[in-house]
């Protein structure tokens, strides 16, 4: 695919092209895909915000400026620059609320996949390598998680232990379990029958290095693109809580928190409510374009 | 074919105690004292205290108590509400129908959409409509629906004046509860314009809800259909002579379908839980905003029961799709 660019740079010494890194290999197959560039793009752009959020943000996100409430985006007739995005209803500056947004719910994203990442291939591992009751057991509990709608569950949870942030990402990770779980079983399975586990079990293995250093390795690329996806969930997932007031208490700057405050605000203020529903669907819309090319870079089974 | 329905209902057992075990330690899981919890700041005296710990069952052992729990399910008993005192499955079944009635306006709007938009998309393959189908698809999945709600809202209600903003039927009329479902039982009334006030209370909501669902059909729809266009019979249908609107509608699609039926059937999940958005902020009386506002309240056997009764029915949803599935597609039936 790159033969054309490559006969440009071939310097007179070599014979043939190079064989491609694994790595060049993934990046050529995901660059082709513009969607997922372009997610990756606004991903990187929206962590280094995040990152930075206390030195880019204008002001400081829980400020009230009481001479400045409801202020509309500069643009638009009686605004003003100081308040690029305009102010909320106690003088808020939405801009800086949605800067230290990111950097919330970015955190969330990454408390959640870790920790349904780490749990669900444990889990996972240990029903597809030993299976028998253990299998059994662990898969009837997934099953049952599954027939259940993630945020009912996520509601129920959260509204057990009391709302917070914190137990709100515990619940999203709790019901984001079962799909990493079935995908390390499945390819666990899959794996387990193939020539080098068993020449691996023959020549001593224990259990452990089975399972984590010769099966593992070769089970991450469905889990790195559901890992992904799973971002993009539990950054909706939180914001619906957030916006139900199950999230993140006030005056925490997250996005769904954000909207559900500018609720009584909708007629007077279309601003309040625009921007922070606009950056949770391009954050949303980046992790899942992205992870639509990784999945076509990493699994070229699933290419047309 | 016996067996196979046997085999998926034996299935459904496990799943069922399962969910009873679920909603019995959620509401064990409360930190502190239940009833502590349950009262509140106004707190409770030591007598009154003793008296709904025996109401409530919690001075039993807790296998005794579990065993209750779910004799008293299969009796149809839920408990009663700790703030308006009336049964929990009554409440429940007051509320449904009004859940039922959005949540199939919602399905109606995704398939009848969602669906032809991916055969269209399949079939023109790499056109601008093919395009654009997915472009909106990826966006109606990714969209935060309590956001989308707001924003037609601020558009179709306050700024066009085209639809209420909340409710499910205009305050001058007052209609005879018969089936629960507005739209049905404003026809019944023969009241002039109930009907249509239902149905402009319904469209918002329904658009909001529907859009999830809509978006995976399309995805779903154009993928299936894709690869069922690019097999042999269809190509040997095509070079037979045969009309290509007779290839697509009377080949393709039949066998396209069989993937779609399950898609459409697990979008009940999302339907119920997108329900509790949508009911909340459309004021949409049904059992979504009536959860919400019990864990707010913090009305546990509500939340309890509710939880119970929605999973209930999905598992049973569920079910009947994969039952369905099987009839239609006889080699899931005979493959193991």
């Amino acid at each position: 695919m790159s033969d054309s660019t490559n006969t440009e740079t071939l310097s007179p010494e070599q014979v043939g092209p190079q064989p491609q890194t694994p790595l060049q290999e993934f990046w050529s197959y995901f660059s082709a895909n513009t969607g997922a560039v372009i997610g990756l793009v606004f991903i990187v752009t929206m962590i280094i915000v995040a990152l930075s959020a206390n030195w880019l943000a204008p002001h400081s996100p829980i400020e009230q400026y009481r001479d400045a409430l409801l202020m509309p985006p500069a643009w638009v007739e009686g605004g003003s620059w100081t308040y690029v995005l305009g102010t909320d209803d106690v003088g808020r500056d939405i801009l800086s609320r949605l800067m230290h947004g990111a950097r919330l719910s970015l955190f969330i994203g990454c408390l959640v996949v870790t920790l349904s990442l780490g749990m669900g291939i444990l889990l996972g591992l240990v029903a597809g390598y030993f299976q028998g009751a253990v299998d059994t057991a662990i898969m009837r509990a997934v099953d049952i998680m599954l027939a259940m709608p993630s945020l009912l569950l996520a509601i129920a949870i959260v509204a057990i232990l009391g709302p917070s942030l914190i137990n709100a990402s515990m619940a999203i990770a709790i019901v984001s379990l079962p799909h990493y779980v079935r995908l390390t079983r499945a390819s666990t399975i899959a794996e387990l029958s193939k020539d080098y586990v068993v020449s691996s079990r023959v020549a001593g293995a224990s259990h452990l290095r089975l399972m984590f250093i010769t099966i593992l390795p070769n089970c991450l690329a469905p889990l790195i693109v559901q890992a992904t996806l799973g971002f993009s969930n539990a950054i909706l997932d939180m914001a619906a809580l957030g916006f139900l007031g199950l999230g993140a208490q006030p005056p925490t700057p997250e996005w769904g928190s954000m909207l559900a405050d500018a609720l009584q605000f909708v007629q007077r203020a279309w601003w309040v409510v625009t921007f922070p529903g606009l950056v949770i669907l391009l954050t949303v819309l980046a992790f899942n374009l992205m992870g639509d090319g990784l999945r076509d870079a990493l699994d070229p089974k699933l290419k047309q | 074919m016996f067996q196979f329905i046997f085999k998926k209902l034996m299935l459904v057992v496990p799943t069922f105690i399962g969910i009873t075990l679920l909603t019995f330690t959620l509401i064990r899981l409360i930190p502190g004292d239940p009833i502590e919890v349950m009262a509140g700041e106004r707190g409770v005296s030591p007598e009154r205290h003793a008296q709904l710990r025996a109401e409530l069952g919690l001075d039993q052992p807790l296998l005794i108590q579990y065993k209750d729990y779910v004799v008293n399910i299969f009796h149809g008993d839920l408990g009663k509400s700790l703030i308006t005192k009336t049964p929990v499955m009554e409440e429940f079944a007051s509320l449904f129908p009004a859940t039922v009635e959005l949540a199939t306006c919602a399905a109606l709007f995704a398939v009848l959409v969602g669906l032809p938009a991916g055969i269209i998309a399949a079939v023109k393959r790499g056109s601008i409509f093919d395009h654009s189908v997915m472009t909106f698809s990826l966006t109606g999945y990714s969209m935060p629906i309590f956001w989308w709600a707001l924003l037609l809202m601020l558009v179709f209600s306050v700024n066009l004046g085209w639809t209420p903003v909340s409710g499910r039927l205009d305050v001058t009329y007052w209609i005879d509860e018969v089936t629960g479902f507005m739209l049905i039982d404003t026809l019944l009334s023969g009241e002039e314009g109930a009907f249509a006030s239902a149905l402009h209370h319904l469209v918002l909501p329904s658009i909001v809800l529907g859009t999830i669902p809509m978006a995976v059909i399309a995805r779903m729809t154009r993928s299936s259909m894709l690869e069922v266009l690019s097999e042999d019979y269809i190509r040997t249908a095509r070079s037979k002579g045969m009309a290509p609107l007779r290839v697509i509608v009377v080949h393709a699609l039949r066998n396209a379908l069989i993937p779609v039926i399950t898609v459409i059937g697990l979008q009940v999940g999302i339907l119920l839980s997108g329900a509790i958005l949508t009911e909340t902020i459309f004021a949409w009386p049904g059992i979504g905003k009536w959860l919400i506002e019990s864990i707010a309240r913090r009305d546990y056997p509500v939340v309890q029961g509710g939880i119970m009764m929605v999973a209930t029915i999905i598992i049973v949803v569920n079910l009947i799709v994969d039952i369905l599935y099987g009839v239609v597609n006889p080699r899931i039936r005979h493959n193991k």
